[in-house]
């Protein structure tokens, strides 16, 4: 068991080590542009170079503010909207479908409509976080608080809680694992379009940023930024992990 | 309790109507035309739009590469899921690599599948692919590794060879799963082909509601937007009933 486990990282060190030769071999020695794809050796020292310097911040702050207020939006939105659509089973037959159409309908098609309502700052892609977000955590929050099991329910009432303490010690802790997974799904989903919008039209932020780079053929620069763009949601998917682990645990 | 007489699919009608009634006066009333259009002058712009030629060959176009790139993600998905999901070692040493990948925004190397690919079809397809094939690649690993080692163990004891395992056993088995990576597929699919859509604005769908929202024309940038809205919902409906019409049998 042990030597397998030995054997399958080796596979995936080789595997990781083989694309980064390739690339550093096809860059150097084969005939591929530079301004297609640069050499690994200059992609690193643009990237050593771009944390060194810092010059990242204004774009990452403004991509994170569009991410947290267009996250803070969808969660207060979806949670509230879904408690109150939760707190009769006819209301949640009404909405339930209603909003899982909508999902349905890629949000990203909004986006221009957003730019004509919004313009091209930031307003616009944090209109398209929090419309992408909205609905894992709406539809989350009505299933979480709708299928809490009536047992707990009627045990509470029965020891004579009153409805904030049904709420507050009943409700929520049993409904947290499903809201949290959809609360998590929603700052990913927000996260991703917010860079994808950038990427569409613009003035700041990291995926306006790696397209100019792009249409500037500064192709190595380009490529430090999206390493760096990869270790913030890296970065963002560990700390979502850990918090998760954290908030899931059953009080004791 | 009056109100829990009435069916709820019915409840929702009204209210889609009621929103559309509100929102159709409220544009008339309050907004201004060059931002937003009241649903009525949507409904005639459609018929404008419908006999544009260009525009219902980008339509037509978009449809085709949502398509190919729905075909390209579960033909690649499928077969790269089956090779790391079969075997405990490739598992065991390939999955991680892939979820690696997985972790990547694929939307920050927009530009790079432009620069390979170019502004036309091939690049909107294989940024499709890129996003399609992870959830189909997911849900097959997880299809054959939830396989209850009962059943191979039974199937081995009543003299199945290994052949037989894979076809009377493990793939029946993940049919279920199958197709709900196929639906999650083509959600992401839906994402990655409109994105790189809107992102190109040379050509295609993603130059005419450059043109028409830079032109100040709502009614149409909604027209055309209603009706990607309705060619994506339908393929999700296909996949979301092929999902239950398939998945049925499986308790």
């Amino acid at each position: 068991m042990k030597r397998l486990r030995f054997a399958e990282r080796l596979v995936q060190v080789g595997f990781v080590a083989a694309v980064l030769l390739a690339w550093q071999i096809a860059t150097t020695r084969g005939h591929l542009s530079p301004l297609f794809l640069p050499p690994l050796v200059s992609v690193y020292r643009d990237f050593v170079s771009l944390l060194a310097s810092g010059k990242f911040w204004p774009d990452l702050r403004t991509t994170l503010y569009e991410l947290a207020l267009g996250f803070v939006i969808a969660a207060v939105a979806g949670t509230v909207i879904g408690y109150a659509v939760s707190r009769s089973g006819y209301s949640v037959k009404i909405f339930d479908p209603l909003f899982a159409g909508l999902y349905a309908i890629p949000a990203i098609l909004l986006f221009p409509l957003y730019v004509l309502f919004f313009g091209i700052g930031p307003g616009s892609k944090i209109a398209m976080g929090a419309t992408i977000a909205f609905f894992p955590v709406v539809l989350s929050t009505i299933a979480g608080l709708s299928y809490v099991n009536r047992s707990y329910v009627t045990a509470a009432r029965s020891m004579g809680a009153s409805p904030p303490q049904m709420f507050w010690s009943v409700m929520l802790p049993a409904a947290l694992p499903v809201l949290l997974t959809g609360l998590r799904m929603g700052l990913i989903l927000a996260f991703l379009s917010i860079l994808g919008t950038e990427t569409i039209s613009s003035f700041s932020g990291l995926g306006h940023r790696i397209v100019e780079l792009g249409e500037n053929l500064d192709t190595s620069n380009m490529f430090a930024y999206i390493l760096f763009v990869i270790a913030i949601a890296l970065l963002l998917n560990a700390g979502l992990s850990f918090a998760e682990a954290r908030w899931k645990e059953p009080p004791a | 309790m009056t109100c829990a007489e009435i069916h709820p699919a019915a409840l929702r009608v009204v209210i889609i109507a009621a929103t559309l009634l509100v929102w159709e006066f409220a544009a008339r009333r309050f907004g201004d035309p060059l931002f937003i259009s009241p649903p009525s002058r949507v409904a005639a712009a459609l018929f404008g739009l419908a006999h544009q030629r260009e525009i219902l060959a980008a339509v037509g176009l978009t449809c085709w590469e949502l398509i190919v790139a729905f075909v390209f993600s579960v033909v690649i998905g499928l077969a790269v899921g089956l090779i790391v999901g079969l075997s405990r070692f490739t598992r065991g040493s390939l999955y991680p690599v892939i979820l690696l990948f997985y972790a990547v925004p694929q939307a920050t190397i927009l530009p790079l599948f432009v620069l390979a690919f170019g502004i036309g079809p091939a690049s909107k397809i294989a940024f499709g692919v890129s996003h399609g094939i992870f959830p189909v690649i997911l849900t097959v690993v997880a299809g054959a590794r939830n396989i209850e080692p009962v059943l191979i163990t039974t199937a081995r004891s009543m003299g199945a060879n290994r052949r037989q395992i894979l076809t009377s056993v493990i793939f029946p088995h993940m049919v279920p799963s199958f197709f709900t990576g196929l639906r999650l597929g083509m959600t992401a699919v839906l994402f990655g082909v409109l994105l790189a859509e809107l992102y190109v604005s040379q050509s295609g769908v993603g130059h005419f509601t450059t043109e028409f929202t830079q032109t100040f024309q709502p009614q149409n940038l909604f027209a055309l937007i209603a009706v990607l809205a309705a060619i994506a919902v339908t393929l999700n409906e296909l996949c979301r009933w092929a999902e239950s019409r398939f998945t049925r049998w499986h308790a």
